[in-house]
């Protein structure tokens, strides 16, 4: 196909530049991201990555760049992209406070196991560790956050180091890539050789061979079992493994919870899913698990949020662990039987060999339980008594409006629990948040991102009043841009989830957690985007109809209850077996 | 219970890598008492090897973090009855004393020391061996003026390894068989799978 023929028929359609042509090293980054199939990069330009952008300035056609306010903005919006998209998020940074900048998301995508690519600039070779001007040693600052980092000085080496980069961080358990770039490389003329993806490292091996024999060891325990207890994470949607793991409960009959990275890979209203776990999950899920008598955990690492006290967590029960990464197996919790693998091949191999059953009476356990949540918490959460709003209700009203189908974006703290707790979920990688890291600031960002990797899905940004302040200069990047984003500040005046735990743990000695907030809706529209402040119960219903149906962007803060708690929780060093509904 | 622990980690030549696997002791507060790189049976395959004093929990999922780097192809730990292991020492003495005191020469030969350069006012010694027996050496050198002491890091080969060879070859094709995918350390301990 000529380049004319294919410019007229498809003008997106990319040439790519025929091997043993002379390209720079800056173009070379170019064709590797369209081999790659990248569409969207996140960035900021600056001082030693300008031959990139440079180059870019040609392919505005082929890759949407969108310029955030801020490199964090940038890197938790390629996080957004990615969890949506299922693909391999990008970001672009220069030297020194540019890639300094990016710390933050590469911590929270490497403990969230979400794939990136961040190409950060870097000055002249012959520059390196003379105290240069925005020069930092950015690669062993950010050895311990990424999953692999490279320093590239000549340009020979960016095809094949970009290919290794998208292949380290798509496969095996996902995470962060940072190639750092020397200018020299950047400018560089080389002999490109044309790009080849990469799928074989030999020191690396992102897919164990499943072993059958765990397989069928795993298979008895689950056939012998009274009381099983599937537990399930983010390594389900990761693994794009939703169906097999339906497949599996649904013939096994196991009642199944998640933990916060894993909600939404199974539908909220399937008859097994009982419900969330962890420090803020549900009732039934944290007191069960000290009942289970075999728990199959998914996809999931046992995080202490999830466990509670670790040596009070599942002791009576046989313990099967489906992961990828050999590393979690038995770091928290001891498996009596391992199955180390991708859970896209080892369910359907587990669900071949599990009898077909049903577990009524353990299923209604978990009702029961379900039964005093919804009287003590959930209800009086959802249908307050009072004047004051809370956040439960606000969720409750969004679900009836988006049926469930939304992608909702959270940020961190209480907002989050509330958001994870009742969001109704239709579909999977819908549910985007900062799990292990914590990272308030995540969710403007975020969401923008998420907008990107799923522009046809309605994308709502749950934040806090807290988290909103500190990426809210990301509103610009949604002014420039325009992604669709509907956000919700649920504004309770305070730093709330501190607060809780001052107000339960410290005495109500409230130590600087009352913040107080700019005119969110002046800031709105200063950046041109609409806005609305919901203060009465009456107006929620319409406001968030308003929000949802508005075409583009839409800020609506909510004020809610200032010293409402989230609960159930289980305190910090109790056992999952003493969650407090109060 | 902690007891010394020796890791010895396949690895490709990368820069970066010794941080990399440094930050995985550091990280958790763990000393590392002892580390050596050199390169190993196999061209452009490193070898490292480091001692720690922790319990063999904690020394396993060392273990796996370590093999979890890009760039590492296998981590496995020996206690001190698996391995044959050395390290090498260095003495500074003043040759006055050494010529001297006929007795010194005579320490050195019962500790398999040898010189290594001797001059008019300095002989340096070379021993090899373990731990107590380096050590035994500097208290005996002590009384005669010893300048300078250095000890390399421990070197120790694996008793019961077949060497690297047909592993690297698993390695390298694109579908390993059982050899390089086998969870060695959960196989070790077999109890764990008894149902």
């Amino acid at each position: 196909m000529s380049t004319a023929t294919a410019a007229s028929a498809e003008p997106k359609k990319h040439t790519a530049i025929p091997a043993t042509t002379t390209i720079s090293g800056s173009v070379a980054v170019l064709e590797a991201f369209i081999a790659e199939g990248v569409d969207t990069i996140f960035g900021y330009p600056g001082g030693a990555i300008m031959p990139i952008y440079d180059a870019l300035y040609d392919y505005t056609e082929k890759l949407n760049h969108i310029l955030v306010r801020h490199e964090q903005g940038g890197i938790h919006a390629a996080q957004g992209y990615a969890r949506t998209s299922g693909k391999t998020g990008v970001v672009f940074a220069t030297s020194g406070p540019g890639a300094t900048n990016l710390v933050t998301g590469l911590a929270d995508a490497m403990i969230d196991s979400t794939p990136l690519v961040c190409v950060t600039g870097q000055v002249f070779a012959h520059l390196l560790g003379t105290d240069a001007f925005q020069e930092t040693d950015v690669i062993n600052i950010t050895t311990p956050v990424t999953k692999w980092n490279y320093q590239v000085t000549d340009a020979n080496e960016i095809p094949h180091v970009l290919a290794k980069a998208f292949y380290i961080a798509g496969s095996g358990r996902p995470g962060p890539v940072l190639i750092d770039i020397t200018k020299n490389a950047q400018l560089q003329q080389f002999a490109y050789e044309g790009y080849k993806k990469c799928d074989h490292i030999r020191s690396y091996r992102p897919k164990p061979l499943v072993r059958k024999e765990y397989i069928r060891q795993a298979a008895d325990l689950i056939n012998q079992a009274k009381k099983p207890f599937v537990l399930f994470g983010q390594g389900v949607i990761l693994g794009k493994a939703e169906q097999e793991f339906r497949a599996f409960i649904e013939k096994s009959g196991i009642p199944a919870a998640w933990t916060i990275m894993g909600l939404s890979a199974l539908a909220t209203d399937h008859p097994l899913n009982v419900g969330m776990l962890g420090m803020h999950g549900n009732y039934g899920p944290n007191v069960l698990t000290n009942e289970c008598d075999v728990l199959i955990a998914i996809g999931m690492r046992f995080d202490d949020r999830v466990t509670g006290r670790l040596d009070k967590y599942a002791k009576q029960a046989q313990v099967i662990h489906l992961d990828i990464d050999p590393a979690e197996i038995d770091k928290n919790v001891k498996s009596t039987v391992p199955v180390w693998g991708d859970c896209k091949e080892t369910l359907p191999l587990l669900t071949e060999l599990v009898d077909q059953k049903v577990y009524p009476q353990w299923l209604e356990k978990f009702h029961d339980y379900r039964k005093q949540e919804e009287e003590q918490c959930i209800q009086p959460e959802m249908h307050p008594e009072g004047e004051v709003m809370t956040m439960a209700e606000v969720l409750d009203a969004l679900n009836e409006l988006t049926g469930g189908d939304a992608v909702i974006v959270t940020d961190v703290g209480q907002h989050q629990m509330v958001a994870c707790r009742y969001a109704k979920f239709t579909q999977s990688k819908s549910n985007i948040t900062s799990g292990g890291l914590g990272t308030m600031g995540f969710g403007l960002p975020a969401a923008i991102g998420a907008k990107y990797g799923a522009p046809e899905r309605q994308v709502v940004a749950i934040i806090g009043d807290g988290g909103i302040q500190m990426t809210i200069q990301e509103l610009g990047t949604i002014m420039q841009f325009g992604a669709a984003v509907k956000i919700i500040i649920l504004n309770n005046q305070f730093l709330g989830m501190v607060r809780q735990w001052q107000q339960l743990f410290h005495d109500k000695r409230y130590s600087f957690v009352n913040i107080t907030s700019p005119d969110y809706i002046a800031v709105a529209k200063g950046y041109y985007i609409e806005a609305q402040k919901v203060e009465v119960r009456e107006q929620l219903r319409g406001a968030l109809k308003q929000m949802l149906d508005h075409d583009g962007a839409y800020l609506l803060e909510i004020m809610v209850g200032k010293e409402n708690n989230v609960f159930p929780m289980v305190p910090q060093g109790c056992s999952v077996a003493e969650i407090r509904l109060k | 219970m902690k007891q010394e622990f020796t890791i010895t980690v396949y690895t490709e030549n990368q820069i970066g890598l010794l941080t990399r696997i440094a930050i995985i002791f550091s990280r958790r507060k763990i000393n590392v008492e002892s580390l050596n790189t050199s390169p190993s049976e196999i061209e452009n395959i490193h070898r490292f090897n480091i001692v720690i004093n922790e319990t063999e929990e904690v020394v396993k999922k060392l273990c796996r973090q370590i093999e979890k780097q890009v760039e590492v192809l296998k981590a496995y730990y020996s206690s001190n009855d698996e391995i044959i292991w050395q390290e090498l020492a260095l003495y500074k003495v003043p040759t006055d004393q050494v010529a001297e005191k006929v007795q010194v020469e005579r320490l050195l030969r019962q500790y398999g020391a040898r010189a290594v350069v001797i001059r008019t006012d300095y002989t340096v010694f070379e021993a090899t061996g373990h731990r107590e027996e380096t050590d035994k050496l500097i208290e005996i050198l002590g009384e005669y003026g010893l300048i300078e002491f250095v000890r390399s890091a421990r070197v120790a080969i694996i008793k019961n390894s077949k060497g690297f060879h047909d592993k690297i070859r698993e390695f390298e094709k694109q579908e390993p068989g059982e050899e390089v995918v086998e969870n060695e350390y959960l196989d070790k301990n077999e109890s764990i799978f008894s149902m």
